[in-house]
């Protein structure tokens, strides 16, 4: 009887210990909770940093493709989960601030970012990372197969020798397949690029639902050339697979990761915190070990198999107006390429 | 969800006091009201908040028919309907008659290795079909083995599409068939046998008919799993557009819910013919299983027995073929430049912090989800069949449990997050914990499990329940007497359905899962997408791998139970 009690007695101040070193722990650490869409081994080294730096804040993160994070933001909107969100691409950022899902923050060290790698609003609803662009995966063990020469520029890919044998994300699925097209219509002019994309159709075998999918299916051979990006063009080519990169000299249409608070968070400080942390020049040599160009001028090495003069392709953006044009522009597409895209 | 079954053993000592007869009949309509408005919460709730969508504009203002004129003024449209319609018919009336004599070679015959025939066939959903469409590319893409026999075709479009929905559906269609052939009455090839009645004519007058509600379930299954699931086409597809496809294109390409909204509604006239079909069906049926029945013995036919072991033994290996290449994409190097063999990718899978406890999280979320899906599922078909009047509820729980397998699991997914996140919703403490993946989880495989069910239960006659009413014996009583021990084999078809489909899901939990409940193929949707096509066959390896270890430890533990239970019928079993 007696020993029952003391044991009783015992587990329950044992229980009231834990629960007093559990609530003082969670008292000192705020826990937030973000969407990302940054790949996973890039998340890993950010958080790690991070938690050295900020070790009260501890970051849960929900991290899917960029269209599944955009969608499952907008549709939480009228009740959101998520405390800020991380590596969105800014013409999703544009969405959101549209939306009024997102409160502006300066974070310290602001004037130090390019002033096109942020939200021109002062202060900015969102700041960007880094940039990734339009880039062609060539797959030379197909091209020497089939005796196709390597492409060095857009307009070489409407060559009629490349028929059938090209493959782009679908600018109605895929926000890398309308960054290509807004890009095209930055550097050529409207009534150009849908020249252009005329053109293009005839060789292109496939529009894919994924702005990464060209390029794999570069790397496996499936077709020798995909319209994707700089990033996962890099990684395909790390991994083994036998392609070039191409970066085509007339201009790269591009994109940026970017970060910004939810307004309806009950944690600003802490996800103030993050926007600081992610503007210093500490986190950007980071984002440079995957990216060319990171916010901060200056602080970006060269990148193998990314050209030096890579930053000087890149088209000159403008968000808002992608943003603003982007029903338009897509029904148009639809209109043009999607109805009649069957297979022969 | 265990609501239906946990509260019936107190029902159990109320119903002395009162008149029986009338009380357990209470007792049993009001638990079949209680399923309908479970089903009502967890399935039309979403998808009226989905629905709400469709005649909004993107700022939330009422505009009518607006976006339906739109969409219809698209040119693509029509064509993304008969694509849709034309594939989803080809899928069926070829995936149909192959599960149909699988299943007849199972039951009707003596041929060996039946267990194996069995597990194999049910390989296809122990992975993400995903999984599926990628093995096809690599047998009859660009560099595949067997790309000579597509004859110059290209296998990205409705050849792909259709192969790829021939394999993910086939084991869907073998359960339905399966269990309507188990169910037969062993009296009547008796008779035609003491009649000299020719093997052929057996199956067209006995076999056939006794198998028709099984065969019309079947094909509407495939029909609507084929119209609804988007991870093939979007893999395998190409260019071909299909309704599936327009609504990814929609939500996630353009994030316009209403226009998805469109779609998904478009998407539902299908189903809703089939239901139709299904409910003509229903006044022709009568039970071929009385109370009379003896199970079927098939005897031993040399020649029979042997064209249906080599029938089952092409299918089977061609359905190991697909899922073969999985498992060799997961050791090799890289497809199809480096063909050396190499564990990195089961490394890299395993090493990646997030995935081992992803996958836990699955065997968890499914765990949960056989559990429960099971006893709800069952027991709801039960009241549903044997349940007297009500026919407007019942009406309303049959048209509930077919519009699942129209849904899909993608506008599921967002249905669940508009319903359960909305701020008014008391379900709100739902939202972001493992209870609303199960819930989506359960609604999603809803149809087929609920049509297996409901089969089994078809085929046991109702004068068992009429019996019983007039020894007085308490439906409950029977129902855990008579109809579960007989109906075993369905309900552990169902248990191991539901748990498989779980590891596998993706498109309906994509939206639902929170950081501490992500799940093992949705990391497999990232790893594909970024191009870690071995990692993701590790990944997806590992899933199929344990997906079997659990079905044969399964398997073990209920055979004590299926021996005991089931000993009038073990032939047709083994």
């Amino acid at each position: 009887m007696k020993i029952a009690t003391a044991v009783r007695c015992l587990a329950s101040s044992l229980v009231v210990a834990l629960a007093a070193t559990a609530g003082l722990a969670q008292a000192q650490k705020t826990e937030l909770n973000v969407y990302t869409a940054l790949e996973t081994d890039q998340l890993k080294a950010y958080t790690e940093a991070f938690s050295k730096a900020y070790p009260n804040i501890d970051i849960k993160w929900t991290r899917d493709s960029t269209g599944v994070i955009t969608s499952k933001l907008l549709a939480e909107k009228a009740n959101p989960v998520a405390d800020m969100v991380v590596g969105v691409s800014a013409s999703s950022m544009a969405v959101f601030a549209n939306e009024g899902m997102l409160q502006p923050y300066a974070p310290k060290g602001l004037d130090k970012l390019s002033s096109q790698y942020r939200d021109p609003a002062n202060p900015p609803m969102w700041v960007g990372m880094d940039v990734y662009g339009a880039a062609i995966c060539f797959n030379t063990v197909e091209a020497a197969k089939l005796g196709l020469p390597k492409p060095q520029t857009w307009q070489d890919l409407t060559k009629p020798i490349y028929k059938g044998r090209i493959t782009m994300p679908n600018p109605a699925s895929s926000g890398t397949g309308y960054l290509d097209v807004t890009g095209w219509m930055l550097m050529m002019g409207e009534a150009k690029a849908w020249q252009y994309m005329d053109a293009l159709h005839a060789n292109v075998a496939q529009y894919t639902h994924s702005g990464s999918k060209p390029c794999r299916q570069a790397g496996a051979g499936e077709f020798p050339i995909g319209i994707s990006f700089e990033y996962r063009a890099v990684t395909t080519k790390k991994s083994g697979a036998p392609i070039d990169i191409i970066f085509p000299t007339e201009g790269l249409g591009w994109d940026l990761e970017a970060s910004g608070i939810m307004k309806t968070t009950k944690k600003a400080d802490a996800a103030k915190s993050v926007m600081d942390w992610l503007a210093t020049p500490a986190a950007m040599e980071l984002f440079a070990k995957n990216f060319a160009v990171v916010a901060i001028p200056g602080i970006a090495k060269p990148l193998e198999f990314v050209p030096a003069d890579y930053e000087k392709r890149l088209v000159k953006n403008d968000f808002a107006w992608s943003a603003k044009n982007r029903d338009k522009i897509i029904a148009e597409w639809l209109k043009r390429y999607d109805a009649k895209s069957e297979p022969k | 969800m265990s609501t239906a079954a946990a509260s019936l053993p107190p029902a159990a000592t109320a119903a002395r006091v009162v008149p029986k007869v009338h009380w357990q009949e209470r007792l049993a309509q009001g638990l079949l009201l209680l399923c309908c408005v479970l089903l009502a919460v967890f399935l039309l709730g979403p998808l009226a908040a989905i629905l709400v969508k469709s005649v909004q504009d993107k700022d939330g203002a009422f505009v009518g028919l607006l976006q339906f004129r739109e969409y219809f003024a698209t040119p693509a449209l029509q064509r993304s309907i008969w694509n849709t319609l034309w594939v989803a018919t080809t899928v069926t009336a070829i995936t149909v008659p192959l599960a149909f004599f699988y299943a007849y070679a199972l039951t009707r015959s003596r041929m060996p290795g039946k267990i194996v025939f069995r597990m194999i066939a049910l390989t296809p959903i122990l992975a993400p079909s995903l999984m599926s469409a990628i093995s096809f590319i690599q047998w009859f893409g660009t560099q595949g083995l067997l790309k000579g026999l597509l004859g110059g075709a290209s296998v990205y479009g409705p050849i792909g599409i259709i192969m790829s929905s021939i394999y993910a559906t086939f084991p869907h269609a073998l359960m339905i068939v399966l269990t309507a052939l188990l169910l037969s009455d062993g009296r009547l090839y008796e008779a035609a046998e003491s009649l000299r009645t020719p093997t052929w004519r057996k199956f067209f007058t006995i076999t056939l008919p006794g198998a028709k509600y099984g065969l019309v379930s079947a094909a509407m299954v495939v029909f609507s799993y084929t119209v609804s699931d988007f991870g093939i086409p979007k893999v395998i597809g190409g260019n071909f557009n299909i309704l599936a496809v327009d609504i990814f294109k929609q939500v996630i390409g353009q994030q316009n819910f209403n226009k998805g909204a469109v779609v998904s509604l478009v998407l539902l006239v299908p189903v809703l013919v089939a239901f139709l079909v299904d409910w003509r069906m229903q006044g022709r049926l009568h039970a071929q299983f009385t109370a009379r029945a003896v199970p079927y013995v098939p005897k031993r036919k040399r020649w029979f027995d042997t064209t249906m072991f080599a029938y089952c033994t092409i299918v089977a290996l061609l359905l190991l073929l697909v899922l073969g290449m999985a498992v060799y994409t997961s050791f090799i190097k890289l497809w199809p430049y480096d063909k050396s063999f190499s564990l990195r990718h089961y490394q890299y899978g395993l090493i990646d912090a997030g995935v081992i406890s992803s996958f836990f999280n699955s065997l968890k979320m499914a765990f949960f989800t056989a559990v429960f899906g099971t006893m709800f599922i069952f027991a709801s078909a039960y009241l549903l069949e044997k349940t007297r009047a009500m026919p407007l509820t019942k009406g309303a729980v049959r048209l509930l449990a077919s519009i699942p397998m129209a849904v899909p699991g993608m506008v599921l997914g967002l249905g669940y997050i508009l319903f359960f996140n909305h701020p008014d919703n008391p379900l709100h403490f739902l939202y972001h914990t493992m209870a609303i993946l199960v819930l989506a989880t359960v609604v999603h495989y809803y149809t087929s499990s609920h049509l297996t069910a409901v089969t089994a239960l078809k085929a046991l006659d109702n004068e068992f329940e009429a019996v019983s009413a007039s020894l007085k014996v308490p439906f409950y009583k029977t129902f855990f007497r008579v109809t579960v021990p007989v109906c075993l084999p369905a309900i552990l078809d169902i248990g191991r359905y539901l748990f498989v489909n779980a590891m596998v899901t993706i498109s309906a939990v994509v939206f639902l899962y929170s950081p501490s409940t992500q799940l093992a193929a949705v990391a497999i949707l990232n790893m594909d997408e970024a191009g870690e096509i071995g990692a993701a066959a590790a990944m997806a390896t590992l899933i199929v791998a344990s997906s079997t270890v659990v079905c044969i430890v399964y398997a073990l533990v209920t055979r004590f139970l299926l021996t005991r239970t089931q000993q009038w019928r073990v032939s047709g079993l083994a």
